[in-house]
């Protein structure tokens, strides 16, 4: 049995997060450059280049990216022979987060969701951290991390199709669902697509999704091909860099399949802001 | 073609009318942050008959929470906010009060744009996400009521050269479907 302290993984995800609300992952800064570059409209590439410049100002000056620093979204993978000496996981990244948030001077955005009270006090600064966590072989802790801001989430839906929609109804769904979102997620975008598996499970993937590397292949052959044409009809819709009217609407599409039940297609999208602050370490 | 402006808040009729979507404006002067809570309040004390914590005739308010200021500096990371949340209060703001411009990001109902059209206001986007950056355009924040929202408190804001687009102009157009009537591709 493998051991890791828990103050090692508290620290972890302090720094974690602090480092992803200054610094723009580098897959992220790539694809707006390359928006950049191809936009047609003069009115969003002046807006892509305020963003490339916020990335600039935000990484040297260790300022947040966005004011909306997210709720903080993990999915962690533990391996089975590994033990947390010191207290527990979930305790540990709850702790991290509080500290990153904390000392990086980011907002606290929990609130109780009928009074909207803040909850810094009553549970945490910006706690509780949403964590997923899976159970898999091995003697390490792989933890994946993104600040997840409300203006994308708030775009987000979900729904269960019956199986005769099939793969055409999905693509008209994630259009319907980009188009009716227009200007308010801050595109550029990058969406992820969940489909299969149980209502919960798909909302789950294409959060999940949302953390693959922009520009990356998805491996399956068919879900390739989806994402492809989804690239080129979400830019086609015209909205552009925050909305103003363009042709680089979306940075990415990302999918995540599973088994579904025989008798219904679960499919879900999740929106990301062009801030698309994520990040991985595996101790 | 758009046009640049310089304009110094409080904003007047003549500074708005002339404005048209799509035109750039930096904005220099006095603006107020509130977001949906603080929002809320300021409707409960009109319908209360009360004052209000700050001057509207004329005022622009941002759609901002910002985050916590570093030591030395006036304020955080303070870029726009989704503006639908305010959708419900703003109307009055501009037809009873004079609230001559809102700075947020995204679509607005079709309540706020004839408001705008009706009493002379303008609805300015500014690049969300863009936080680090517009927060250098800030030289001065104070809050100025409701402290207990945090985040979401008013505060009283000396902005330079704060660079805008206007989405909602004051004869109803609307850059967002300006915009994207020109790029968008039927297939």
């Amino acid at each position: 049995m493998r051991e890791i302290k828990y103050e090692d993984i508290v620290k972890s995800v302090k720094d974690m997060i602090l480092y992803s609300a200054t610094n723009l992952p580098k897959d992220a800064y790539k694809a707006l450059q390359s928006a950049y570059d191809t936009e047609k409209s003069e009115v969003c590439r002046q807006v892509l280049k305020q963003i490339l410049e916020n990335a600039d100002i935000a990484a040297n000056e260790a300022r947040p990216l966005c004011q909306d620093t997210g709720l903080a979204v993990f999915f962690v993978k533990v391996g089975e022979d590994v033990k947390v000496v010191g207290g527990s996981l979930k305790k540990a990244i709850n702790e991290g987060t509080e500290q990153g948030y904390k000392e990086g001077y980011l907002r606290a955005s929990t609130c109780h969701w009928d009074t909207r009270a803040n909850l810094k006090d009553e549970v945490g600064y910006n706690l509780p951290a949403i964590i997923h966590f899976d159970l898999v072989e091995g003697d390490k802790i792989d933890i994946e991390y993104a600040a997840k801001g409300g203006g994308s989430e708030n775009v987000s839906r979900a729904t269960v199709f019956p199986p005769a929609k099939g793969r055409k109804g999905i693509i008209e769904y994630v259009k319907q669902v980009i188009s009716d979102a227009g200007p308010n997620p801050c595109p550029p975008l990058t969406v992820g697509v969940g489909i299969g598996g149980t209502f919960e499970k798909a909302v789950i993937s294409s959060k999940h999704a949302l953390f693959r590397e922009l520009g990356s292949k998805n491996p399956d052959p068919v879900l390739e091909s989806m994402e492809e044409e989804l690239m080129h009809l979400l830019n086609n819709l015209g909205i552009g860099a925050m909305g103003m009217g363009g042709t680089q609407t979306v940075l990415g599409v990302h999918i995540e399949k599973n088994p579904c039940h025989i008798a219904s297609l679960p499919v879900s999208v999740n929106v990301q802001c062009h801030s698309s602050r994520h990040m991985h370490i595996t101790l | 073609m758009s046009k640049t402006y310089h304009l110094t808040a409080p904003l007047s009729e003549a500074d708005v009318i002339q404005l048209k979507a799509g035109d750039i404006v930096y904005l220099t002067g006095v603006v107020y942050t509130a977001r949906d809570a603080a929002h809320k309040k300021l409707v409960d004390l009109l319908d209360a008959g009360q004052a209000l914590p700050f001057d509207m005739n004329g005022a622009v308010i941002y759609f901002v929470g910002p985050t916590p200021p570093k030591p030395g500096d006036p304020i955080g990371s303070a870029g726009p906010t989704t503006s639908y949340r305010m959708d419900s209060y703003s109307p009055k703001l501009i037809n009873e009060q004079g609230l001559k411009g809102m700075i947020g990001k995204g679509k607005r109902n079709q309540d706020v744009i004839d408001a705008c059209v009706k009493s002379k206001a303008i609805y300015f986007g500014a690049t969300g996400g863009a936080g680090a950056l517009l927060a250098r355009q800030i030289k001065k924040a104070e809050v100025i009521a409701y402290p207990e929202l945090g985040p979401e408190a008013i505060r009283r804001l000396e902005v330079v050269d704060f660079p805008l687009t206007v989405i909602n102009d004051t004869f109803g157009a609307d850059l967002y479907k300006m915009g994207r009537a020109q790029y968008e591709v039927f297939e």
